[in-house]
């Protein structure tokens, strides 16, 4: 094959490449494309033309897509061409197809057919490339078109097609997990192909399935370790090898799966031992494919449960990294120690200087990395040099991605590390003015509640000594020009807040400030609110300390622009100021209470206040209270759309293979509709009065929380007439309220109510968390180490020679469960601007629906099968619903672990490891219920020793 | 998902082969290419390999006039990367013999197909080159 092209290329093609490959600029390359669109447009669509010059066309069109123009004019011919007798023709058809079109093209349903018929092909050259087609081509809603061939295919008698079919297999899992997961046992099976190329592309949706439930597959450990025992003797093919290594692809990929395996279970990691030593052993470390064996090794070993021997193994390998001269190697190298220094601190000390020197290093790939694991080892002693360096950096670059990140880091560390409050302050300080903008929006928020908190020291005078070197910090800061709006934000408040509150300043000094800065960046809203409030905060500060409250007249001046803003917001809080002024001192005191922004706000949710009402009415023959959700007509509706979602399935694509997948037709229906639908008919009726009964007190915040999604099921609607029963009770409740609004005037100082809600909802939300809360406690910082590693020796440089190590005890568990705790910390407040608004709709909203239906629950109750007779059945059947839904998890999880094994037939895995596996697991899922009972504690209490309110930036 | 994109660019910038195993639109591509390239083309010898860019990373190999730039996820093997790349080149190499930019060039759909033998879904699933190649070795015979 000469490089000038294959006979059947004519010389428009070859001059049309040329051009292109010649080409001097971006600007050339354009015209030369254009021109070619234009060109193609006129011939494409010509009658007869020959296959061949057909397939040159595509190409072209290829081309012309490659190098940033639209050929969508072209689309309809490539699929034309996928229909070709010829096998290459036919292949250049589905190749171009998949480059031009995504599955959600209108142009695939034209495709699906002819996959479907190349599928059954006799020629396995046609099945690859329909199959190559399908991974690309096929989305969740054309899955069933082409699933059971694609199963019938796993079998098929050539290795490439058993590969491509699993690969198939294994998008289609990607894709809509639900539609296949009876079938993943299939992934099991092919392991043990005879065809070393369709084991190891099985590897690739077993890493997937096992990253997602480490579990169910613990019996696979054994399998695994022998397979890769046998690879790295060189039982493979030669064909497999590279640079004289036995099929390293497979060995990474292996590797990565044991690590998943062996993660924090002791039994499952003393297998692997053995051969990951060998390998250790046996690798070549003078090639590129040796090392990246080796770095795998490393990632194994510091994921398995530790082995010393093994663990040393790798602090030679990482040092050898470090030591090269290879940038890429280094690289690697940091990288491989952050994995080991979780587990064994003190390698870090001996490679002090080289990461100095990567720190250093112009590359800017390998100071980020350094950077990272700067960040991995920082403690309480080295934070301040660390975060400094960091800070420098960040400013120093302009990838706003990066910038960000980098950003949330420094906040983190200096949350969690900082030696004073002052150096605190600072920090939060240089961080907002370089990067406030790419800062998330939360962070600012846990900056104000930290500051409102104080450092969870019960100490009020070091609180006040934090908040004073705040405010002064921030009306220095206020002299610079152009701040983000987010640290103006944070600004505002804590002036607002405390500006006056040691008395240092004087309210005209303060709120000349906040008027400056509402002036000064008065195109944002958002910072002209904060300031707004910030302002009537201090001027009711001043009015409650029964002094004479004089409104400067800059603020008078503002006010009135304000009173007659086009924000709704700006002119409400401008009339909030103006009424609270026009208050005497003992009103005010009521409403804006100082420095009660961490005052919880309690808030009635089940407005158990009403019950004697509620019970007194019922006595006299009202009706008791239905849920909107539990009314009668439901489920017409319901099944309104479950007919819709099938009738637009079914008009969409019609493919005869439909009958067949049931399942996969009922996935796209709402997961909660499922839940609905399937389980909950039967015991509801009888269940929910009894836990009502007995579990009274503690249903109100499941049920709150528990949201009015699901019941839909089995309840008949009708609408009823107005009763007259709210009236009184709604005004009650908004009154309550107005108590509670105007004190959150500003949204921040609702933190602590908003927690609390948070953290009544947290058990359902849970159920999904649980299991990466888990997984973080057990290995995320389960190893996070006290040690004082090479930074020290920055700090030496910065002249402090004699710095000591200090060793702050903090134990790991605690350290694990902050993050977690952290995970749970209730995020953005602003969600809570209006907290008014907001919590009434809230509150108000079962009235009304209370209004609408007192004399439904009969038919409503009926199809329950029990008389309603209480206030709230609504909550019980929250109840229920909740707790159904989590029993149907249950039994999921139970089902498939128990389904999993009785489906394997793994050669090598009798049942008798796979028992005594999962009895040695055992201990693990104590010690973490263990470690989440304290999380859950410490997400509870989150004003703990070390507030680690940041986490949860960096997922 | 592993490997997010694979592409091959001449050290002028233009894209001589592009392949992304999840989708982006044309403007997006377009966008994409413009910004890795830029980054890439911008590094010396001596530094590494791999770049970090927004939440992925790309492993990148120069041969001659012809970077080869893989995107990644973060927790991939970046040296394997790196391997893998080799490997595409030697593949190539044995089919073309000596293969350079305009045999790419002129034979896209071929390496192309090579591409769609070693990845799919974006995970590497083959890497014999005997099985890359004998596909497209039979469908020479057939036509």
């Amino acid at each position: 094959m000469g490089s000038q092209g294959g006979f059947y290329q004519s010389k428009e093609f070859l001059d049309l490449v040329k051009s292109i490959g010649e080409a001097r600029s971006k600007a050339e390359e354009d015209r030369i494309v254009l021109n070619e669109i234009e060109t193609l447009k006129r011939r494409i669509s010509e009658p007869d033309i020959p296959k061949r010059k057909m397939k040159e066309y595509i190409i072209r069109l290829v081309y012309i897509e490659m190098l940033g123009h639209d050929a969508s004019f072209g689309y309809i011919h490539a699929v034309k061409m996928t229909h070709d007798d010829s096998l290459l023709v036919k292949r250049t058809g589905y190749l171009a197809v998949t480059l031009f079109l995504n599955e959600d093209h209108d142009l695939i349903i034209l495709i699906v057919n002819t996959i479907q018929k190349d599928l059954k092909s006799d020629n396995y050259l046609v099945v690859c490339a329909a199959l190559n087609a399908v991974c690309k081509l096929i989305n969740e809603e054309t899955i069933p078109a082409v699933l059971p061939q694609v199963m019938e295919l796993l079998a098929h008698p050539k290795e490439a097609v058993r590969k491509k079919a699993i690969m198939a297999l294994h998008r289609f899992y990607q894709k809509s997990p639900s539609s296949v997961s009876h079938l993943v046992s299939n992934f099991r099976k092919r392991l043990c192909d005879n065809d070393p190329g369709v084991m190891g592309a099985t590897l690739c949706p077993l890493f997937e399935l096992i990253a997602r439930d480490v579990n169910s597959y613990k019996d696979l450990v054994i399998s695994f370790v022998s397979i890769l025992k046998q690879v790295a003797e060189r039982r493979l093919s030669k064909a497999y090898d590279c640079h004289q290594m036995p099929a390293p692809f497979i060995q990474i990929k292996l590797l990565k799966i044991l690590a998943l395996l062996g993660s924090g279970d002791k039994q499952a990691s003393e297998n692997m031992y053995t051969v990951v030593g060998d390998i250790f052993r046996k690798c070549d470390s003078s090639s590129n494919i040796g090392n990246a064996v080796l770095y795998e090794c490393i990632c194994c070993v510091s994921s398995i449960y530790p082995n010393p021997k093994l663990l040393e193994s790798a602090a030679d390998v990482i040092s050898r990294f470090l030591k090269s001269d290879s940038h890429n190697l280094k690289y690697m190298g940091i990288d491989a120690l952050g994995r080991l220094i979780k587990i064994s601190p003190e390698i870090a000390e001996q490679h002090q200087l080289a990461v100095i020197d990567c720190l250093e290093d112009p590359d800017d790939t390998l100071k980020r990395k350094t950077f990272e694991l700067l960040y991995k080892m920082t403690k309480s002693t080295n934070v301040e040099v660390i975060v400094d360096r960091m800070i420098d950096y960040m400013i120093s670059i302009s990838d706003n991605h990066y910038k960000t990140e980098i950003a949330s880091r420094c906040v983190e560390l200096a949350e969690q590390f900082a030696p004073s409050n002052q150096w605190f302050i600072q920090t939060m300080n240089r961080v907002f003015e370089h990067a406030g903008d790419l800062v998330n929006i939360k962070v600012a928020h846990s900056l104000m509640r930290l500051i409102a908190e104080g450092f969870g020291e019960d100490d009020d005078n070091a609180d006040s000594k934090l908040r004073s070197s705040a405010v002064e910090s921030y009306l220095r800061i206020l002299g610079e020009p152009k701040l983000p709006s987010v640290f103006l934000q944070v600004i505002c408040w804590v002036l607002g807040e405390y500006g006056t509150a040691d008395g240092m300043f004087s309210a005209s000094d303060i709120t000349g400030k906040l008027c400056d800065v509402a002036e000064a960046y008065s195109n944002d809203e958002t910072v002209k609110a904060y300031a707004t409030t910030a302002l009537m905060k201090i001027y009711a500060f001043e009015i409650a300390a029964r002094r004479k409250v004089d409104m400067l007249p800059e603020c008078q001046s503002l006010m009135e622009e304000l009173l007659a803003s086009h924000s709704t917001d700006l002119q409400q809080r401008a009339y909030e100021l103006q009424a609270v002024i026009g208050l005497d001192a003992h009103a005010v005191e009521c409403i804006m209470p100082s420095d009660a922004s961490c005052e919880d706000i309690e808030v009635d949710r089940d407005l158990s206040f009403l019950n004697d009402y509620i019970q007194e009415a019922i006595e006299k023959g009202a009706q008791p209270y239905i849920p909107e959700s539990e009314r009668s007509g439901m489920l017409n509706i319901s099944n309104f759309r479950n007919q819709d979602h099938h009738e637009a399935s079914s008009h969409g694509l019609r493919f005869e293979a439909y009958e067949l997948p049931k399942p996969a037709l009922q996935s796209r229906i709402p997961q909660a509709l499922i839940a609905s639908t399937e389980i909950v008919p039967v015991p509801e009726p009888m269940y929910p009065r009894e836990s009502y009964q007995t579990t009274m007190p503690s249903i109100p915040s499941d049920a709150g929380s528990a949201e009015l999604k699901l019941r839909l099921e089995g309840v008949q609607k009708k609408w009823g007439r107005p009763t007259y029963t709210p009236a009184t009770s709604t005004s009650n409740s908004t009154s309550q309220k107005t108590v509670n609004g105007t004190s959150q005037g500003d949204g921040a100082s609702t933190v602590s109510s908003m927690r609390e809600t948070y953290d009544s909802r947290k058990p359902q939300v849970e159920v999904s968390h649980e299991k990466q809360k888990l997984a973080a406690s057990l290995f995320g910082g389960s190893s996070k180490t006290e040690k004082r590693p090479a930074t020290g020796h920055k700090a030496a440089k910065a002249s402090s020679h004699m710095v000591e190590k200090s060793h702050v005890p903090k134990s790991s568990m605690e350290v694990a469960s902050d993050k977690a705790a952290s995970a749970q910390q209730p995020p953005n407040l602003l969600d809570l601007g209006e907290p008014t608004a907001t919590s009434t709709a809230l509150q108000l909203d079962p009235f009304k629906q209370l209004e609408g239906l007192l004399d439904t629950t009969e038919v409503a109750s009926a199809v329950n099968g029990a008389p309603a007779a209480s206030v709230s059945p609504d909550i019980m059947a929250l109840y229920v619903d909740t707790a159904a839904g989590i029993h149907n998890k249950n039994d999921a999880d139970l089902l498939s672990g128990l389904s999993n094994p009785s489906v394997t037939n793994m050669p090598g895995t009798t049942a008798m490891p796979q028992v005594t596996q999962s009895s040695s697991k055992r201990p693990n899922p104590k010690d973490s219920l263990e470690k989440d009972a304290l999380v859950r504690q410490m997400g509870v209490n989150p004003s703990s020793q070390n507030p680690n309110l940041f986490k949860d930036l960096l997922g | 998902m592993g490997i997010r994109f694979i592409l091959m660019v001449n050290k002028q910038g233009q894209t001589r082969l592009a392949q992304y195993y999840e989708w982006l639109t044309l403007e997006e591509r377009r966008a994409l290419e413009g910004e890795i390239v830029r980054k890439c083309l911008a590094r010396n010898e001596q530094q590494c390999s791999f770049v970090e860019h927004r939440n992925y990373k790309i492993v990148y190999r120069r041969y001659a006039s012809l970077f080869f730039l893989v995107g990644v996820d973060n927790d991939e093997n970046e040296l394997a990367i790196l391997e893998f790349i080799h490997l595409l080149v030697e593949t190539m190499d044995r089919h073309f013999g000596n293969v350079c930019e305009l045999d790419i060039m002129f034979h896209l759909e071929k390496a192309h197909f090579m591409l769609e033998e070693m990845v799919m879904n974006g995970s590497i699933v083959e890497t014999s080159k005997a099985n890359i190649l004998s596909p497209i070795q039979l469908m020479d015979k057939a036509s």
